[in-house]
């Protein structure tokens, strides 16, 4: 197992041979261009009409769409609504990708020697990330059900009693119940990358710290997280992109009630452009978000990965 | 052959360390109290990971009365096919097919576009790291930012184009073949990075094209890389609800949106989602064990190389 930055290797790869380089540049261009074209009419231009979009009053059920500046976006600032789903969003991609970081990493250690073991595991243990999200909020719907669900089935086996916990109906429970799902469905992904980061750590390195008599919590602490650190803050980014995006379980638990308490980012877009018709509006909101992340990314990548990188 | 001869030696001795070392990277062993611990937390983990999938296998088969039952029915007695036949024929049919045809199509596009693009970068660094980059992020967006334009685009272009337009197929294939993209190109190029760039040199300088090295060494090479990529695409493309939800109505509606359709039910209807969920997920599962291999690999588009 091989671990590699995720940086552009271009220099390796590019032949240096003088009888190229002349040609190397167009064809370059014409290979890539079938992409680009694609990528540019169905996915630049939409973002650009819908910065278009963003400045006008652009409702669909009025036949007019006035330029209205930047109104969309002061409204927005000003939206309750906004702030209340994206601290949700935050808050399940915050506190759900950290457990899924540290069980992850768990499982990983409890299983990194035991390579018969692990082959048979592995297949098994990846099965959650392998299910359509749809149907892993639908199953979980159906788990976390007051009446007929598993969940409180199990929970009235362990305290004897009759507690009969409205997972779905309250915010606070509810909110606990999209982070466990995730968590569920994601940390297996975690576990196999930190598997195969964890593998890869030189073996030189434990050999030393074996002689030196380093304890088991010091040869995880200062060899296996160090030499790991690179991967673990690519993993959780994109782990964190990835959840920033939750959707469709909100789509089966909550539709982001009661009330609006449960709404994430991408759910109060959707509400906004397709029950209310503000198209405008939800575009401005699409671009808050977008910079907000953006911005989040930047520090984060500036912070964990490019420094990381030389590591 | 002396050279040979020593490198296996070396490597022999290199296993042999890594396999001693290999000990103290996880928890340590020779204890049986903590041996015995982790094999208890493994399992736990295991039971977790499987039990609801278990459970919505097992209630696709469970008379209705069983499934509204308090305690829950773990195993039912008299299992039923019922619920795939009904709910097969009322929807599954026509969304299955839906999928398969929208997945599919979306697949074979972008990985013809993605994986010349992906051999460009790879090989004639095209672009450089800006535009690599710049592609990722594309890949990194979160989808919803795009469901308004698209939508509105979509509706207007309907008018003139049939197999576009809302409630058609060709819509939601053009989004995921763009959606698989920035993901194809970047996970070939790790793939064509492994490739020996020696053989094409040669090609070249007796005379091939850049296409004819691209496809008869290149290509052949980096097929496994290939068939996984595709594989995922495939798998992101079948799983997509977003966009299949708010740009179908009934013609184009794929598997995740006809499964979807069973949301507002109160445990009445429990039986026939479980069915169609599994007939969304079992496909997928089935494709899993083709990229088993590549998993670490395409989820991380590249970067770390399980």
């Amino acid at each position: 197992m091989a671990v590699i930055k995720p940086g552009v290797s271009g220099q390796v790869s590019t032949p240096n041979g003088p009888s190229f380089r002349g040609r190397n540049r167009r064809d370059g261009w014409l290979l890539v261009l079938p992409a680009i074209a694609l990528i540019v009419l169905l996915g630049v231009y939409p973002l650009l009409y819908s910065l278009y979009l963003a400045l006008h009053q652009w409702d669909l059920q009025t036949p007019t769409t006035p330029f209205i500046g930047l109104d969309n976006f002061r409204t927005a600032l000003r939206d309750d609504r906004l702030y209340s789903a994206l601290r949700n969003t935050w808050l399940i991609v915050v506190v759900g990708v950290f457990l899924e970081f540290i069980l992850g990493l768990i499982l990983a250690l409890l299983l990194v020697d035991l390579p018969r073991l692990k082959r048979f595991v592995i297949p098994i243990f990846i099965l959650p990330v392998m299910m359509v999200p749809i149907v892993v909020g639908l199953t979980w719907r159906m788990l976390w059900d007051n009446q007929y669900g598993a969940v409180n089935h199990m929970l009235r086996m362990v305290f004897g009693q009759d507690l009969n916990i409205i997972w779905l109906g309250k915010t606070n429970t509810a909110l606990i119940a999209m982070i466990v799902t995730q968590v569920w469905q994601w940390t297996p992904f975690m576990f196999v990358v930190l598997l195969a980061a964890i593998s890869a750590v030189s073996p030189d390195l434990y050999e030393a710290a074996s002689l030196d008599g380093a304890s088991w919590w010091n040869t995880l602490k200062d060899i296996t997280l160090p030499s790991i650190r690179h991967i673990v803050a690519v993993a959780i980014l994109f782990r964190a992109l990835d959840a920033f995006k939750i959707f469709d379980i909100v789509y089966m638990f909550t539709q982001g009630g009661p009330g609006t308490t449960t709404e994430t980012a991408s759910w109060y877009i959707y509400r906004l452009g397709f029950q209310f018709f503000r198209m405008g509006y939800a575009s401005a909101i699409s671009f808050l978000v977008l910079i907000m992340l953006s911005i989040v990314a930047t520090i984060y990548v500036a912070a964990f990965i490019r420094e990381g990188g030389k590591a | 052959m002396s050279t040979d001869a020593a490198e296996v030696e070396l490597a022999r001795a290199q296993s042999i360390a890594r396999e001693t070392a290999t000990i103290n990277r996880g928890v340590r062993r020779s204890r049986p109290f903590l041996d015995l611990l982790r094999y208890l937390i493994l399992l736990v983990a295991g039971l977790f990971f499987l039990f609801p999938i278990v459970w919505i296998a097992v209630m696709s088969v469970k008379m209705p009365g069983d499934y509204l039952r308090r305690p829950p029915v773990w195993i039912p007695d008299d299992p039923t096919l019922n619920h795939y036949r009904s709910v097969m024929e009322a929807r599954g049919w026509q969304a299955l097919e839906n999928s398969l045809v929208i997945a599919s199509s979306a697949t074979i596009i972008s990985l013809l576009a993605g994986t010349l693009a992906a051999y460009s970068l790879a090989r004639l660094n095209t672009g450089g790291k800006h535009f690599a980059f710049w592609l990722l992020s594309q890949r990194m967006m979160p989808p919803v930012i795009l469901v308004v334009p698209f939508f509105l685009l979509l509706r207007d272009v309907g008018k003139h184009v049939s197999f576009l337009g809302i409630d058609q197929r060709g819509s939601l294939i053009a989004i995921y073949t763009v959606f698989n993209l920035p993901f194809i190109i970047w996970l070939m190029r790790s793939y064509f990075d492994g490739v020996p760039i020696e053989l094409e040199e040669s090609a070249m300088v007796d005379g091939s094209t850049r296409i004819g090295v691209f496809l008869k060494i290149a290509l052949p090479l980096s097929l496994p890389g290939l068939i996984a990529t595709g594989t995922f695409a495939f798998i992101f493309s079948w799983t997509e609800f977003l966009f299949a939800v708010i740009l179908t109505r009934t013609n184009a509606v794929t598997l995740p949106v006809a499964v979807a359709g069973f949301s507002g039910s109160q445990g009445s209807n429990w039986g026939q989602a479980s069915a169609l969920a599994v007939m969304a997920t079992a496909p997928i599962f089935v494709l899993s064990l083709l990229v088993q291999k590549h998993f670490v690999r395409g989820l991380t588009l590249g970067a770390v190389r399980g």
